[in-house]
């Protein structure tokens, strides 16, 4: 995002300077191609299970231990939380020093496939679960199999199952969901419902608890000249949580979960995720939508919920500070039952997790420094500085809509109805579901055209 | 010269080239034929390359293995992590068959039509204009026209973001004058967004081109436009005769310019649609972000940029030879 290529004008390459120099460049060609295959050296010797030797959960007994760390908390509350966690685990282990290294998603994001390759790999890093990432080292095998500290420290109890499935993968790192465990994440996510109850009061409408309740709000409240739901797409991300939610509604979560995750067998080409493309073309096409969603940008859209227009808002949970602080009371936020009536199904997950790079000589320290942040206590403080601890959510304290996230994102989880992000699948998938959610809500692709081009990408590209 | 085209020549009936008559010939009779050895004090021919020395190891280094580099990795499936698998020819295949990646490079074929001829074309009408009338306060409308160049591309993006928006300033000057029907959220709309971006590059480039222009005008004699009108010839005419054939160079660098920026651009988009709606405004400069840092494709992103850098050459290599032969 901060890259902005543009260079000083150039010459044009013309003239006698040029062929002397494109006969070095023959040269140099030659030489270039002489080198060897890419990544041939690169191999950090890793990919096989892990070796389990010596798990020391022994802290103190470590020695003087630096401990670099790679995060993305930069943003208020959650770099809060970190902060004050890296001090209290420095004061807990005097003999570690933490080294923390804070950039944005974006920045670690493009740096962290070169840091891992390198020869001084950070010791605690956080990656994005996605098969492009997490998935794309742990094939390389450039990220430590976390199974023998996860039982060491007992993982398994404090997280639900859904949680660490979120960070686990297959050895050659195809497929999500499934293996062995490779990081843990302190915050949980999800897209939900926001609505605005001071407009539902206005219309008469208590907040919806069914889609069919959600279904008449809106209808009323196009009725009565209040924009339904608001929504910008021009930043083309929040397509997938529009189509995550309309997905959510008609086709079961176990079905969501292994297109998700790449499983053998998912398609996009079903009658249910047809009748969920319908239903994103019968919003956009009755003006239940902000008009021009497909122009207007994700920040002016919440910005402009948060000033009272629109009554409803699927959205994050990292919206939830910004949209608390423009709304105060107004502010609300649920999520439906799907298909069945009964379980809650919503797009969800966890923040990005913390692996260990193989590289890194310090796994025990960091390995008890990962468990440190995500520890009953760790949650407390997570929750204190207003974000969603990934565990223990039923306890901590909480009101208003930051209660009602707690309470939704409990029964999502314990209700076995957290759905993946639709794009963790393949390394495409982002970019064609994006696109195609525009191209469908916009009218320039029917459902079957959409899920037909969906289909064509996954089924190239998931693992076989 | 080798043997085969030699025979060729005179299989096809041509002159035996002469080795000897050409170059001493055109030489002139009064300098005398060159000898041997050098003169006293002349250095050998290959001292040139030690002078440029220097020079060319730092644009070998930095530009010259990288794009060897560059290419060696378009050759290979890699994701930039495990090792690679050589793939011949695949990803140059991809572009040409991949209907997204065609698309990319159709639409830059739009953009050149925006980033180049429309400002060029503007540009030097507005030269000439300005020229012929020297306008008062001229360094203000200099620097006010010229400005779009200096502002950072990203502010730029940013700003015309909201300008597009559906309650930005064009949509509330057309719902205004009566125009509703006209107002929509333009980089939201398949069919206008490209040519939305596309009128962002006009802005930015138009600038150069006049600031270029106007240089040039300056050293057009008056005489020439005086002739002109001697022989009857009204403002148009001395356009077509004067202003335009003068400016040649000025064009052909302005073109070479603009072209570029048309070609390679990446943060406009970038930053005002990513590509969207759908994929009707992906550029080959974004699929190369996305293909290496989102997707981990990293030699299909080389084969792009490559194929880019190819294009970006022919197209230069053009305009130049246009320009030359013109001024023949």
């Amino acid at each position: 995002m901060t890259d902005h290529p543009r260079a000083t004008p150039r010459r044009p390459i013309l003239g006698r300077a040029g062929r002397a120099s494109a006969a070095g460049a023959a040269g140099l060609l030659a030489l270039a191609l002489a080198a060897c295959t890419p990544g041939a050296g690169n191999d950090a010797g890793g990919g096989d299970a892990s070796p389990a030797v010596d798990v020391n959960t022994d802290v103190a007994s470590l020695g003087e231990v630096e401990l670099t760390v790679w995060d993305q908390e930069v943003r208020g509350g959650q770099a809060d939380q970190l902060e004050e966690l890296n001090q209290a685990f420095e004061e807990a282990y005097p003999n570690v020093t933490i080294n923390r290294v804070s950039r944005s998603t974006d920045d670690l994001r493009t740096t962290l496939r070169l840091a891992l390759s390198g020869n001084e790999a950070p010791d605690v890093v956080q990656v994005s679960n996605g098969r492009p990432d997490m998935g794309s080292y742990v094939e390389a095998g450039l990220l430590r199999n976390l199974d023998p500290y996860a039982e060491a420290y007992g993982w398994a109890e404090r997280f639900d199952a859904s949680v660490l499935a979120n960070a686990s993968y297959t050895d050659d790192g195809a497929t999500l969901g499934d293996g062995s465990v490779y990081g843990a994440a302190q915050m949980g996510e999800m897209v939900g419902v926001y609505y605005n109850r001071e407009l539902l009061a206005e219309l008469d409408l208590e907040a919806p608890t069914t889609w069919e309740e959600f279904d008449a709000a809106v209808v009323a409240a196009e009725e009565a000249g209040e924009l339904p739901i608001q929504f910008g797409n021009l930043d083309q991300w929040p397509g997938i949580h529009m189509l995550g939610a309309a997905q959510s509604r008609y086709v079961d979560p176990e079905t969501i979960r292994d297109l998700g995750y790449g499983r053998p067998g998912s398609s996009w080409a079903t009658p249910e995720n047809t009748q969920a493309a319908q239903a994103l073309v019968d919003w956009a096409e009755d003006g239940y939508l902000t008009p021009d969603f497909n122009g207007v940008g994700s920040d002016p859209a919440w910005q402009a919920f948060g000033e009272g227009e629109g009554v409803f808002l699927i959205g994050g949970t990292w919206l939830l500070a910004d949209l608390t602080d423009a709304l105060g009371d107004s502010l609300g936020f649920t999520a439906f039952p799907g298909a069945d009536g009964q379980t809650v199904v919503a797009t969800g997950g966890t923040s990005l997790p913390f692996a260990i790079p193989q590289r890194s000589e310090n796994a025990d320290a960091a390995a008890a420094y990962i468990d440190f942040i995500t520890s009953t206590d760790a949650m407390a403080v997570i929750s204190e500085h207003g974000n969603l601890p990934v565990a223990d959510v039923a306890a901590q304290e909480a009101e208003g809509a930051q209660r009602e996230v707690f309470d939704t994102y409990d029964r999502l989880v314990s209700g076995g109805g957290m759905v993946p992000y639709l794009d963790y699948a393949t390394p495409d998938s982002y970019d064609v579901i994006t696109q195609q959610v525009q191209s469908l809500m916009g009218g320039e692709a029917t459902p079957e055209e959409f899920l037909d081009a969906l289909e064509t990408e996954y089924q190239e590209n998931v693992a076989q | 010269m080798s043997r085969s085209s030699t025979t060729a020549a005179v299989a096809a009936g041509g002159p035996e080239p002469s080795r000897d008559s050409g170059p001493s010939g055109r030489r002139g009779p009064r300098r005398p034929p060159r000898r041997r050895g050098r003169a006293p004090g002349e250095p050998h021919p290959s001292a040139a390359y030690l002078y440029i020395a220097p020079a060319l190891i730092v644009y070998a280094l930095f530009l010259l293995v990288p794009i060897g580099r560059s290419f060696m990795l378009s050759l290979y499936e890699w994701d930039g992590l495990t090792v690679g698998t050589w793939a011949g020819l695949d990803n140059y295949v991809e572009i040409a068959t991949d209907p997204g990646l065609r698309a990319a490079f159709g639409h830059t074929a739009v953009l050149i039509v925006f980033y180049a001829l429309i400002p060029v074309a503007v540009g030097m009408v507005l030269a000439a204009i300005v020229a012929r009338a020297r306008v008062r306060g001229m360094p203000f409308f200099r620097t006010a026209i010229f400005l779009p160049q200096v502002v950072a591309l990203a502010v730029v993006a940013v700003t015309w973001r909201d300008i597009y928006a559906s309650d930005g300033p064009i949509n509330q000057v057309l719902r205004f004058v009566g125009l509703e029907e006209l107002a929509r959220a333009w980089l939201g709309d398949f069919a206008l967004a490209l040519p939305a971006v596309g009128l962002v590059g006009t802005w930015v480039n138009t600038g150069l081109c006049f600031v270029l222009f106007l240089a040039g005008t300056g050293k057009i004699p008056g005489e020439l436009y005086q002739a002109v009108r001697v022989d009857g010839g009204g403002p148009i005419r001395e356009f077509t005769t004067v202003t335009m054939p003068a400016l040649r160079n000025e064009m052909v660098v302005a073109l070479t310019l603009t072209v570029i920026n048309a070609l390679r651009t990446f943060d406009l988009v970038y930053l005002t649609t990513s590509g969207g709606p759908g994929n009707s405004t992906t550029v080959p400069a974004v699929e190369v972000f996305r293909q290496a840092f989102e997707r981990g494709e990293v030699g299909s992103a080389a084969a792009v940029g490559i194929t880019l850098t190819l294009i970006i050459l022919a197209l230069n290599l053009l305009i130049s030879r246009i320009g030359t032969r013109e001024a023949r």
